[in-house]
Order: C-alpha cells, then structure tokens, then sequence
C-alpha cells in the first residue's frame, strides 16, 4: 500500500519569497524519515509541498517535481484533492473538529470525501481508533465531543482520523511538540506500528525523537534570515547521528549551532 | 497594672497598607444619596434627574476624597475609576429601564387576547377596540420574506469574501457592503419606489420585503464575515488535509462551527428591519384590514400601525392605549427573536464535553 516518494529539483514560494530552494531526496515506502533543522529552515513548508497543501496558504506556489510512484503530484491535470486522500497530514496542535463527536472525527474523512458503505463505517471507525492506540480510551465515548479528550488523545484522534482514509503516505509536522512525554511515548510507538502499513514523514526538533523513531534523517539549515532553505543532507538515521558526512550537521546534532 | 508588652523595632510592612473596608462603596454611595437628597429638599430642587447628578458627583468626589486620605492616591484614582464605570453604567440604564417601564404600564391596557386577533376594520382610529391581527399578519410577512431573500445571499457573500475572495473584486464587494450598511432605510424605500412607479405597480407587502433585504443584507454579510474569520485555520486545513474538498470543507466543518454566531446576526438583523417604519409606510402603505397575501394589496405592519395610530387619531387616547400596546408586542417580539438567537446559539455551539 505505501508508496515511495522521489522529489526532486523542488522549490517553494511564499507570494515572491523563496523559502526553499531545489530540493532532492527520495523516500522510501514503510520507512520513517524525520527532517530536522533550525526553526525557519523550511521543513514544515518542504512537508506541505508533499501533498499540496502549500498551494492552500495565500500566495503559495510551487517548483520542480514530486514524484508518487510514477506520477508526477505536480503534473497536469493532477487533482490536489485526490492527492490529499493519498497522502495524509496531523499538524502540529491538535485540531478535532469541534462540532464532531469522536466517531465523527474519525469518519470525517470518510464521510466528507470518500465513498463509503454504511455497514463498514463503524469497523472502519474502530479500526483506525485502534491503529491510533486509543481505542480503549475512547470506546465507552464515542459520541462525546472529540475536543473533550486531552491533548495527547486529541493528536491521536487526529491520527485515527488521518489514517482512517488509508493513505498511502502520512506526513506529521512536529506532532508530539504540544505533548507531555508520556502522550509524546505513546505517539512514538505508534509511529513504529504504523510504519508498517505507511510511508512516514515526521518534522520534529527534537533530536533524540528523530534518532528514536526514524530510519532516514534529513538535515535542513538556512545560509541566514531571509534565504531559502536548503537540504543539507539526508542519510540513515545511525549515521547522520553518529558519522555524519556534512560539518553543518555534526555541529547542529551537537548543539554547537550558531 | 501588668507590664507593657514589649515594644517591638518592627519596619512597617512595605507590602500592606491601609484598605478601606470592603463594603465601603456601598456605603459611599447610601451616604451620597442620602446627602443629595437632602440638599435637593434644602435647596428646593424639583427635578429628580439633578437629585441624582448631584448623588453620582458626590459619590465620585466623596469616594476619591476619602480614599486618597485612607488608602492613598493610588487606590484613590483606582476607585474613582471604578465608580465611573459604574456610573456610567446606571446612567446608560436610565433609558432603557424607563422605555421598558413606560412601554409595559401604558401598553399592558388594551393589550388582550381580543387585541392580538382583530384587526381595525370595524372601528375608526379614535374610537376604543379594534386591535393589530392585520399588523402582526404584515410585519411576520415581509420581515419573513425579507430574511428568507437576504439571509442566504448575506451568508453566502461573506462566505465568498472570507474563504475565496482574493483582489480588487473582494475589495470592491466589502467596500460596497461598507456603503450599503449606511443607506437609510427610506432610501431603500425610495429606490423600490421608483422601479414600482416604473411598471405603474399599487403598494403590496413583498415590495416592502425587498426595501427590507437591502436594509438588511449587509448587516448579515458583516456578522457572518466576524463569524467565519474566527473559525480557527487549522480546521480547515485539518478537513483539507484529508482530501475533503474545499466546498464540503466549508459546509461541514467551516460553517458548522460557526452556525451559533450566523444565527445570533441573522436574528440582530431581523430585530433592525423588524421596527423600520419609513420603506413600509412608502411601499406597503398600511391598510385597515387583514390583508393574508403579500403579493397583492397593501398591508399593514407593526411599526407603521404604532406610528399611524399616533399620527391620525387626532388625539384619541383609545389610538394612543392602541400604539403602545402595538410597540410592547413589537419590543415582544424583538426579544424572543433573540432569546430564540442565544437558544441556537447555545445548542449548537461546539461543546467541550467535560
């Protein structure tokens, strides 16, 4: 089901502002890869490149080639919407939609989008539920407000939600950077369980996170305020942490930056 | 005699000083009353309203006064502030308390079962009886018919403007719905006016319906434009990032949760076009009977019945107990058309569930 993405040769604008300038890396199918770097160094905009949600902000625009498999996200005639059911995103804070029940969240995707049949929603509902490790948590609940749970049960609704649809592929930009370490745990474990069924994207700033969870690490750094940024490397994750090929990126992992 | 308790070398708190206590205020303010009173009998003072200029300045400068003594100027200047606020606050509740009290004793005279289910047409305006079946019939028509014409088009305008307006063509929209907000409402009037001189058309109820929905949409473009600009980004995006499309987007999560505040400025919009008189007495013209159909025939309305019955009645007070009992229902009816707004508001507000 996970597909691979090959990227290659991608800029992106905000209105005239280059905040990225020609990136290449390709990412391999039912692998984590964590994008690291300073705030500011473009990885959450190089994320939302990936399933066009860049596009959404005023002003956004995008150069160069995603390729999903073999088709080009950037190509003619290619439907951002479609793109989206196949590629999955959770943000940063937790956003439930407020006006839904927890089953509602996780049926939104369905219900809004999707074609589905009536009989397969609830096991579908409980399937993700449980894909998202919250099933247990939220079971006796399922009609309450989705935004009465607690932060780290919001995101993994959020996830339940994002891979209720089966994605292809699941980005997440910093989705732990709002939690307390136990919820981050539990998130992190379901990062590897998920591996197996999707290709994984993950921004996050904490280093040890990335050395945790991911398999392949790219590093992401800005010349100065103002630039664009710019793919440093990318590389297994053991070696960007422990032999990296890059001084920027030693220096960075060892908090010697700026 | 037993031995002083020893006098103890203690600096003075530098964190607590003195405060007056707490039920200070209220009797700064029984104590300004009772002194303005007195001076308004000693001095002879007639009017109630300097009795109570005098109370409201000696309580500021009272409560300034003693408190700088006591407290210093600090918590001086803190509760003299506090005290304008409050005055001010009195002050603003002078009116209303004063229309509601004026509009519930002279209206509750004639106002029966009798009164809400007749209409004029057996009596003349200065004799007693009659009542407003045909007004209520007029106003729920054409305000009905006004909402139904300008809530849709005011929604989907703001909807326009705040999820897919971008340019010159948006700007233009939101500077146009600026100018309509500050049309006159006899200017409306006036323009419906001329397209009916135009086809040489008889005044009738949904001409003054159309006058309304001009008066009336940019209030509801203005409300709901506020409305949909405080549904946070990240819901939207949320949606999107799920391969919902944009339209669904807006009308499954975006105007969900914000349908408690649409309806709140709907129904603020109704209550405004609900009392206007001048395009109704232009276009509608007002009729003694009970006319059911907006489309043909002049009809009546409540704030038109209120005003003709002042106007015509050449001082009959059977007409003027009439015009009160008219303005209580229509203050009525505003009312529960906002109670009924926060009803909505309140049960489809997005629930925390804790």
């Amino acid at each position: 089901m996970a597909k691979r993405i090959d990227v290659s040769g991608l800029s992106a604008y905000y209105g005239s502002f280059r905040a990225i300038e020609d990136i290449s890396m390709t990412i391999e199918p039912r692998t984590v890869t964590a994008f690291i770097g300073p705030s500011g160094c473009g990885k959450s905009t190089f994320l939302r490149t990936l399933n066009r949600m860049h596009e959404v902000t005023s002003g956004g625009r995008v150069e160069g080639k995603v390729m999903l498999d073999d088709e080009n996200l950037y190509g003619a005639g290619i439907d951002p919407v479609a793109v989206r059911r196949e590629v999955g995103m959770v943000f940063q804070r937790p956003n439930p939609f407020p006006t839904m029940s927890v089953f509602e969240n996780v049926a939104a995707g369905l219900k809004l989008a999707g074609s589905y049949k009536k009989s397969e929603l609830s096991d579908i509902v409980e399937k993700s539920l449980k894909g998202a490790n919250l099933w247990n948590e939220v079971k006796d609940r399922l009609n309450k407000p989705g935004s009465g749970l607690s932060g780290g049960q919001q995101q993994r609704l959020c996830i339940a939600r994002a891979i209720a649809v089966e994605p292809k592929v699941l980005l997440m930009d910093e989705p732990c950077s709002a939690l307390d370490p136990i919820s981050t745990l539990a998130i992190e474990d379901l990062i590897g369980e998920l591996k197996e069924r999707f290709t994984i994207v993950i921004v996050t700033h904490n280093m040890q996170q990335a050395a945790r969870v991911s398999d392949r690490t790219a590093f992401f750094n800005l010349a100065a305020v103002g630039q664009p940024g710019k793919l440093i490397e990318i590389d297994d994750t053991e070696r960007i942490f422990s032999n990296p090929s890059v001084q920027a990126t030693e220096d960075y992992i060892s908090g010697r930056f700026g | 005699m037993s031995n002083p308790a020893p006098v103890v070398d203690r600096a003075p708190s530098t964190l607590r000083g003195a405060t007056l206590p707490k039920w200070s205020p209220f009797a700064f303010a029984g104590g300004s009353v009772v002194l303005a009173v007195v001076i308004g009998l000693v001095a002879g003072l007639d009017s109630k309203i300097q009795w109570g200029l005098i109370a409201g300045l000696l309580f500021l400068v009272g409560t300034y006064g003693i408190s700088a003594r006591v407290e210093g100027r600090r918590q001086a200047k803190d509760r003299i502030a506090t005290g304008l606020v409050w005055v001010a606050f009195l002050i603003a509740l002078v009116p209303l308390i004063s229309l509601v009290w004026t509009t519930v004793a002279r209206g509750t005279k004639v106002l029966d079962i009798y009164f809400l289910t007749h209409s004029m047409g057996i009596v003349t305006d200065n004799q007693p009886g009659g009542g407003i079946y045909h007004a209520i019939i007029g106003s729920l028509e054409q305000v009905g018919l006004a909402t139904i014409m300008a809530a849709p088009i005011g929604v989907l305008t703001a909807v326009y403007l705040v999820e897919y307006g971008r340019g010159n063509l948006s700007r233009a929209i939101t500077f146009f719905v600026d100018v309509m907000t500050g049309i006159p409402s006899i200017v409306a009037g006036l323009f419906i006016l001329s397209i009916m001189l135009i086809f040489d058309m008889e005044p009738f109820g949904f001409a003054g319906s159309l006058a309304l929905a001009i008066l009336m949409m940019p209030v509801v473009v203005r409300s709901t434009e506020e409305m949909l600009k405080l549904v946070p980004n990240e819901l939207r995006e949320a949606s999107l990032a799920l391969g919902v499309p944009k339209w669904r987007t807006i009308l499954k999560v975006v105007l969900p949760t914000s349908i408690g505040g649409i309806t709140t400025g709907i129904m603020l919009a109704v209550a405004r076009i609900a009392g206007e008189t001048a395009p109704v007495l232009l276009l509608v013209f007002g009729n003694r009977f009970i006319n059911n159909n907006p489309f043909e025939g002049a009809q009546q309305s409540l704030p038109l019945y209120i005003y003709q019955q002042y106007a015509n009645s050449a001082g009959a007070n059977a007409a003027y107990d009439r015009a009160w009992a008219a303005s209580l229902t229509l203050i009525a009816f505003v009312m529960i058309l906002n109670l009924v707004a926060r009803g909505i508001a309140r049960w489809k507000a997005p629930k925390s569930g804790r």
